[in-house]
């Protein structure tokens, strides 16, 4: 049952001038409508990157959170292996096992304030590519970690680690790097798979820690012969197979977040 | 010169869509023109907010058809976005960021100049309280910069639920530039839900009354008076 | 895959009826009992085959899946659903055969050593969050287009998993799936016959449960129609 009733008659007499700033604001505003350009997919990723910054800055919920624990679990380490200090296999082990549960307190914040306060809705309603959500979020974990092992790393060298960082410094940043990225990836499709499910909380990490696990192997792999006493000066430190399980991991999983999440937005 | 010629804003034909095993929405029918108001009257659940958010592309419909501004949902649901202005219960604002940032954000998101943000601060009396967290202020306010938010982009269709719930009377009189019907000659394109059978009335050039999904009334303004409207509530 | 009929169902049925007493004669008559390990290796042509089919299930899955989210036809979600379902099931038998195989030979329950069997737990522990998964969403749309991101991305993490074991081995046991090409040809042929079996057997299973949803769909739908709820 369909009602058509006719849409009043426009009359031709002026309409009243812009004079009072409400009427302005409320008119039609032909230069709003006409100069309003959906931002390309760089730009969308800029506003929103900067948005989820700012709500950081604003709330602190991730990042000191992530950090704290990190160091905390160093503590508890020490107490639980009755060491003073580690090196080789087990300092890779207990570095790498620590950033990754001190992500996923990072991973299960990353949508909370969004599904909470409406964010999705917002960007749902833009005129924009919704990937760049996947995006900015991922960027955004990226910078929370990078925050993470900036303090995490040297608090790690300070209370467990054996030998001395410095020389081997810009070669576990490679390592850190490409790991990084794969946990970004898997860390942001997972948050967002998580959050609208009831137990949110709980599905998160067990979703994203198997998932992880080549992550873990790469990354511990080769960490290990850059934490070790006996530490031939100058050489190529990380074989390179543990890389390049590192970059392929991040290749794949990075497609297939790219290629998968817009279903997870939609309705 | 008469309007009408081109298409309706809004043409549905059996519109339908399920949540499980029951229908949410079920062969709503009716087209809107430009400048005229579209009034959803229906208790609550009867599927006033899934009409809405499928008008604006936030849900895929299930079955029917669906004409929003010459695109068809859900596959030409790209075209319209940005073309359509949501308020709904939520504000859909960060309340950890201030007006001012949140306002900038959805700017940035649909491509609209920062100073049409200035615009609409000043429009809705929050210039000088642009810069505090949203929650710090009232939920008046908030709803205040709601408004704002969802005429930012300048939409050509307004989809409004319950939009005067929260404000007192000068707020609303505040907003009325913004999502009323707009004067001679700019008339607003807008469906509004609403539980008040009086005031809705009033706004209403097509009245829509929908109860468990679907449509129990569906009529002219002129030809649905308050008696029938409440009638859906029983 | 089957229609309700249920006419592919009976010529599955019987030819899973027919192979798995063949696979069963093979391997306790027919294949030659192996030099080091006795008996005890004739598990191999159970847990292997259950191995593979289960994995080619999770993989199925994911494909699946992406016909789900490419066509909108909840049909291939419950296809999908179902393979995985199953491949749970024959995923905690390869664990089990695995584990007493591990204990036969190397006098452990379990064993690191062995990669495949290490892989098989990863995955094993992420697609049991699968169920979990799909409980904890209510909108049954919604609940279905989540399960098939998640079928996609485990089953494109079932080979990067394998890999990545694989490659942190340390030690590869000499007996390890890849040496299903140096078998010798009664093994090899046994080994074949047991695939097919258990192949077959997972299609039928399947099929049921297929068949058995889908008829519960349609008494559910047409009970609705006739008001009985």
């Amino acid at each position: 049952m369909s009602a058509h009733i006719p849409a009043p008659s426009r009359s031709l007499a002026a309409s009243p001038p812009e004079a009072s700033p409400p009427a302005a604001v409320a008119g039609r505003s032909a230069p709003v409508r006409a100069s309003r350009k959906p931002p390309g997919m760089w730009a969308t990723v800029a506003a929103l990157l900067r948005k989820e910054l700012l709500v950081e800055l604003r709330t602190l919920e991730s990042v000191p959170g992530m950090s704290l624990f990190a160091v905390t679990t160093f503590v508890v380490f020490h107490f639980a292996l009755n060491q003073n200090t580690v090196s080789g296999d087990e300092a890779a082990g207990i570095l790498w096992v620590t950033l990754l549960f001190a992500a996923m307190l990072g991973v299960n914040r990353l949508f909370v304030a969004d599904q909470d306060q409406g964010g999705f809705d917002a960007f749902l309603l833009a005129p924009v590519d919704r990937s760049a959500m996947l995006l900015a979020k991922a960027l955004a974990l990226l910078a929370y970690l990078a925050v993470l092992e900036l303090i995490a790393v040297p608090a790690f060298g300070l209370l467990l680690l054996a030998p001395p960082l410095g020389q081997t410094l810009p070669d576990l940043l490679v390592v850190l790097v490409l790991a990084d990225m794969g946990i970004a990836a898997i860390g942001t499709l997972v948050a967002a798979l998580a959050v609208q499910t009831r137990a949110r909380d709980l599905l998160g990490p067990l979703l994203a820690l198997p998932l992880l696990v080549p992550v873990v192997i790469g990354a511990a792999r080769a960490s290990s012969p850059l934490l070790v006493l006996a530490h031939p000066a100058g050489v190529g430190g990380v074989p390179i197979r543990w890389l390049a399980t590192l970059a392929l991991y991040d290749l794949v999983f990075g497609l297939i977040a790219y290629a998968v999440f817009d279903f997870l937005l939609e309705d | 010169m008469a309007e009408i010629e081109g298409e309706p804003v809004l043409q549905l034909e059996g519109l339908a869509r399920h949540y499980g095993e029951r229908e949410a929405l079920s062969d709503v029918s009716l087209s809107l023109h430009a400048g005229q108001t579209l009034v959803v009257f229906g208790p609550n659940g009867a599927g006033k907010t899934t009409l809405l958010r499928i008008l604006a592309t936030l849900l895929r419909p299930h079955a029917g058809g669906v004409r929003v501004l010459g695109s068809s949902l859900p596959d030409e649901a790209w075209a319209v976005r940005g073309r359509v202005g949501l308020l709904g219960h939520e504000p859909l604002l960060y309340r950890e960021l201030t007006a001012r940032e949140n306002l900038l954000f959805h700017a940035r998101l649909h491509g609209v100049g920062e100073e049409r943000v200035e615009e609409l601060l000043a429009a809705v009396a929050l210039s000088n309280r642009a810069d505090e967290p949203l929650k710090t202020l009232s939920r008046g306010m908030v709803q205040r910069v709601a408004v704002a938010r969802a005429t930012l982009h300048d939409p050509e269709l307004l989809l409004l639920d319950e939009p005067w719930a929260n404000l007192d009377p000068a707020a609303r009189e505040l907003v009325e530039p913004l999502i009323g019907a707009g004067g001679e000659g700019e008339r607003r394109t807008r469906v509004i839900s609403s539980h008040d059978p009086s005031g809705g009335l009033r706004e209403a050039d097509l009245v829509l009354g929908l109860r468990d999904g679907r449509a129990a009334l569906l009529r002219g303004a002129g030809d649905v008076d308050r008696g029938e409207i409440e009638e859906l509530y029983r | 895959m089957s229609p309700t009929n249920g006419r592919g169902l009976r010529t599955l049925s019987i030819a899973t009826i027919a192979a798995i007493p063949i696979a069963l004669a093979l391997v306790f008559f027919y294949a030659p009992i192996e030099a080091e390990e006795g008996f005890l290796q004739k598990i191999f042509y159970l847990h292997v085959p259950l191995a593979i089919v289960t994995l080619c299930g999770f993989v199925l899955g994911g494909l699946m899946a992406i016909m789900h989210l490419r066509t909108r036809d909840r049909r291939w979600d419950l296809r999908s659903y179902v393979a995985i379902h199953m491949s749970l099931i024959f995923g905690v038998g390869t664990l089990i055969t695995g584990s007493i195989w591990a204990r036969g030979s190397w006098g452990h329950w379990w064993v690191w050593s062995e990669p495949t069997l290490v892989s098989f737990l990863i995955i094993m522990l992420l697609y049991a969050t699968y169920q979990p998964l799909r409980f904890a969403i209510e909108d049954p749309e919604r609940q279905a287009r989540y399960a098939s991101v998640f079928a996609i991305v485990a089953g494109a993490f079932v080979p990067m998993n394998f890999l990545a074991v694989r490659l942190s081995s340390s030690y590869l046991h000499p007996r390890v799936l890849g040496s299903s090409s140096n078998l010798p040809p009664k093994m090899a042929f046994t080994f074949l016959v047991s695939l097919a079996a258990m192949a077959l057997l997972f299609a039928t299973l399947c099929s049921y449960e297929l068949t058995a949803k889908r008829t519960r769909m349609l008494l559910k739908a047409r009970s609705r129609i006739l008001g009985f709820q």
